[in-house]
């Protein structure tokens, strides 16, 4: 077997041609890391006049500290229900929209909309309608016998930001999950109809297995959407409150490096975070995708 | 020949003569906080400033909220970039003063320049804030507010209550606030910014202190200790009242506001400031002074300040400065003053403002305008009354209202919840020490 190859004869035009990608990741991307890293491992003030190496010290404070345990464990179960509704949620309404054909379009295009809102007029509106004192939804609630006060109530604090944070990825997954559905060629389908699969069946049997690789690039996009993106969103909604029931891990970086402006410590929770994301995908990508066929 | 050289020459001079003369002024960049209507009124004041003479001209910038300026004043700083003026709040006073490379004090300024600048004709319960151990001030008071006691006459009627009458003790605020819950009001009493009203301001009318080592006037090592039994009986109070809703909690910053703006609290402790606001909800309102206990000896004393000051960053070319020095010397003017304690609802910086106010007639035409300048001025202020001084105080912050949080809604006994934001709280000042020292 004759192996097909096309090489370049000399490195100096594959490099140029690389040059701009890595030049982006480098700046962007590398060189913030290698400077949080750098930060996370020295003490200083807030104006940077004494800098002073200090080793793991941010990071043995940060690991001796009482809450942080629960933050990691409260981080975890906001980031998993925030992907795991919206993955659903974003599913469920993209198999809806493919199935009515043409009319689907308009929902299509509704159904976009929450995306474009920025994350913390999104905080503010939900803060708004769910207000204990003034929110519509609030008043609607206590006809119904609930009695929402999420300043106190730290599971409806949760609730309040999980949804608020689902329901902008809902739209960001239902537009990927209806490009995948559209994707799948019409004679399958109708083949698995003529073997009398119904259209549960044909859910589970045919179209989620199909769309797999959309599913996997979604849960790694939700994942580090919830555990990196959601800052503005609980600073307008919860504070971080009731107590710390709504201060997860970014949120916390958020507090100690730009309101409080302790650079070392903040340094060493997102070099926290990061590593904690990055193992998240590489368990993904290594367990998940050996069971997906593209 | 000659004489026209003569001419030429001379008409050289003369150019460059008048080209000193026209010489732009000298551009003085402020950063600040204040958007909407507030934002106008710095507008103005800088504007009034530039037009009174030709040499500097102050360029007012909307930098977004107290913390984003302080975040961006010190990347710009970082970067040698940084404005001559910024605004900062009052709980970040603990890492300007910290951080004495960076920071110009205005006493320092006022003397380097030589102008005038008499500290003693300011507001002592305003600049004691921020002067340092020695009574030198350190940054320019520019809007300050305190807490103060807001009823609402309409429910205080339906229930039975004299409006004319604000309670100005504990026991009269239970005893207002059961009745209103009796007459159904939704809600007898809430607080805006809990921490500032409910600890901090609550120990310094009580002369009892935050922390140690004069609430960390005294240096880097203080610590909280406000775990106190004054403290712990209100906290345990809080928590019974919060059950009925005698008192019902109603947030962080100052969220617990709606609450009083939509008729379901019939008393609200918040901000000074915030008169404007209640005059603009149409409620028919009342203001009295912050509620004591009145077995305390000594009680009540002055209230503490919150808002902010502007300091000035070394740094910045230093013809800058003179111009700076020269428009302190302007906000400090009587006039100037009292046009933007009358206008904003900020209390005046100066004695000679206050005066003037009086005796243009303004508290008469506006009840309760002086209700917080009297509050901030009664009685001598102590080490517990001055003001506070700890760094990473906005997180203390939030940790003492999380704290108060899990109290009210039961989760923590009040003992807990205030061992626990002390022991919180000073691992912090720990941090902030070790990072400063």
């Amino acid at each position: 077997m004759i192996a097909k190859r096309v090489t370049f004869k000399r490195t100096g035009l594959p490099l140029a041609l690389l040059a701009p990608q890595l030049a982006v990741t480098v700046v962007f991307f590398l060189w913030p890391t290698f400077v949080a890293l750098k930060q996370s491992l020295y003490s200083s003030d807030a104006f940077g006049l004494r800098e002073v190496f200090s080793g793991l010290a941010n990071y043995r404070a940060l690991l001796l500290h009482g809450n942080y345990p629960a933050t990691l464990e409260r981080s975890a179960f906001f980031a998993g229900s925030v992907t795991a509704i919206s993955l659903v949620l974003g599913l469920v309404l993209a198999v809806m929209a493919d199935s009515l054909g043409r009319s689907g379009r308009i929902w299509q295009a509704l159904l976009v909309w929450p995306y474009a809102l920025a994350p913390a007029v999104a905080g503010v509106l939900w803060a708004y309608m769910f207000d204990p004192a003034i929110g519509p939804i609030t008043h609607a609630l206590a006809f119904i016998g609930i009695d929402w006060n999420h300043v106190l109530n730290s599971g409806q604090a949760m609730t309040l930001i999980v949804m608020s944070a689902a329901m902008k990825q809902v739209a960001y997954n239902f537009l990927f999950y209806l490009a995948a559905l559209q994707a799948i060629p019409k004679s399958l389908m109708e083949a698995a109809a003529l073997d009398a699969a119904g259209p549960v069946r044909r859910l589970f049997s045919l179209i989620i297995p199909l769309i797999a690789p959309t599913t996997l690039f979604l849960l790694v996009v939700d994942l580090t959407y919830a555990f990196f993106d959601t800052f503005g969103l609980i600073d307008s909604t919860t504070y971080g409150g009731p107590g710390n029931s709504t201060t997860i891990m970014v949120y916390q970086v958020y507090k100690d490096g730009f309101i409080d402006q302790r650079f070392g410590p903040a340094a060493a929770q997102s070099m926290m975070l990061l590593l904690l994301v990055g193992a998240l995908t590489m368990v993904q990508f290594t367990l998940v995708e050996r069971r997906i066929d593209y | 020949m000659f004489n026209r050289m003569k001419i030429l020459l001379a008409g050289a001079a003369m150019a460059l003569v008048a080209t000193n003369v026209q010489a732009a002024p000298i551009k003085i960049q402020w950063w600040h906080a204040m958007n909407g209507v507030l934002g106008t009124d710095v507008d103005k004041l800088a504007h009034d400033f530039n037009a009174s003479q030709t040499k500097y001209e102050i360029d007012p910038v909307f930098k977004g909220t107290y913390p984003q300026i302080l975040t961006g004043a010190i990347a710009a700083f970082r970067a040698h970039q940084q404005p001559a003026i910024i605004q900062v709040f009052e709980v970040g006073t603990a890492t300007m003063m910290a951080a004495k490379g960076a920071v110009y004090p205005v006493y320092q300024l006022m003397k380097d320049t030589g102008q005038a600048f008499d500290p003693k004709s300011y507001l002592q319960a305003v600049t004691s804030y921020y002067s340092d151990a020695n009574g030198n001030m350190l940054s320019m008071p520019f809007n300050s507010s305190t807490p103060v006691t807001y009823i609402n006459k309409t429910l205080f009627k339906k229930a039975g209550l004299d409006p004319s009458k604000t309670p100005t003790t504990w026991p009269e605020v239970e005893a207002d606030a059961k009745k209103l819950r009796a007459a159904g009001v939704a809600c007898g009493f809430t607080t805006a910014w809990p921490s500032w009203v409910l600890v901090e301001n609550f120990n310094a009318i009580h002369n009892l202190p935050l922390g140690t080592m004069d609430n960390g006037f005294g240096g880097l090592g203080t610590r909280l200790d406000f775990n106190n039994p004054l403290e712990l009986r209100m906290w345990t109070d809080l928590a019974k009242w919060e059950k009925t809703k005698i008192y019902d909690y109603g947030g962080r910053a100052d969220t617990a506001y709606a609450k009083f703006a939509s008729g379901q609290c019939g008393i609200m402790m918040e901000s000074s400031a915030s008169r404007a606001s209640v005059l603009a909800s149409k409620i028919d309102f009342g203001m009295g002074p912050l509620p004591y206990w009145p077995d305390v000896k000594g009680a009540p004393l002055n209230s503490i300040i919150g808002g902010a000051t502007l300091w000035v960053l070394k740094g910045v070319p230093k013809e800058q400065y003179k111009g700076v020095a020269a428009f302190f010397a302007y906000l400090s003017q009587p006039k100037v003053q009292a046009w933007w304690h009358q206008n904003t609802g900020y209390l005046p910086i100066t004695t000679a403002a206050y005066d003037l106010s009086k005796s243009e007639g303004y508290y008469a035409k506006n009840p309760g305008a002086d209700v917080a300048i009297k509050q901030m001025t009664r009685g001598t202020p102590t080490a517990n009354s001055r003001g506070l001084r700890f760094g990473s105080f906005v997180q203390i912050r939030d940790i003492i209202e999380g704290n108060l949080e899990q109290v009210v809604a039961g989760k923590k006994t009040p003992k807990q919840g205030l061992d626990d934001a002390v022991t919180q709280g000073n691992a912090l000042l720990a941090q902030f020490q070790s990072a400063n020292q």
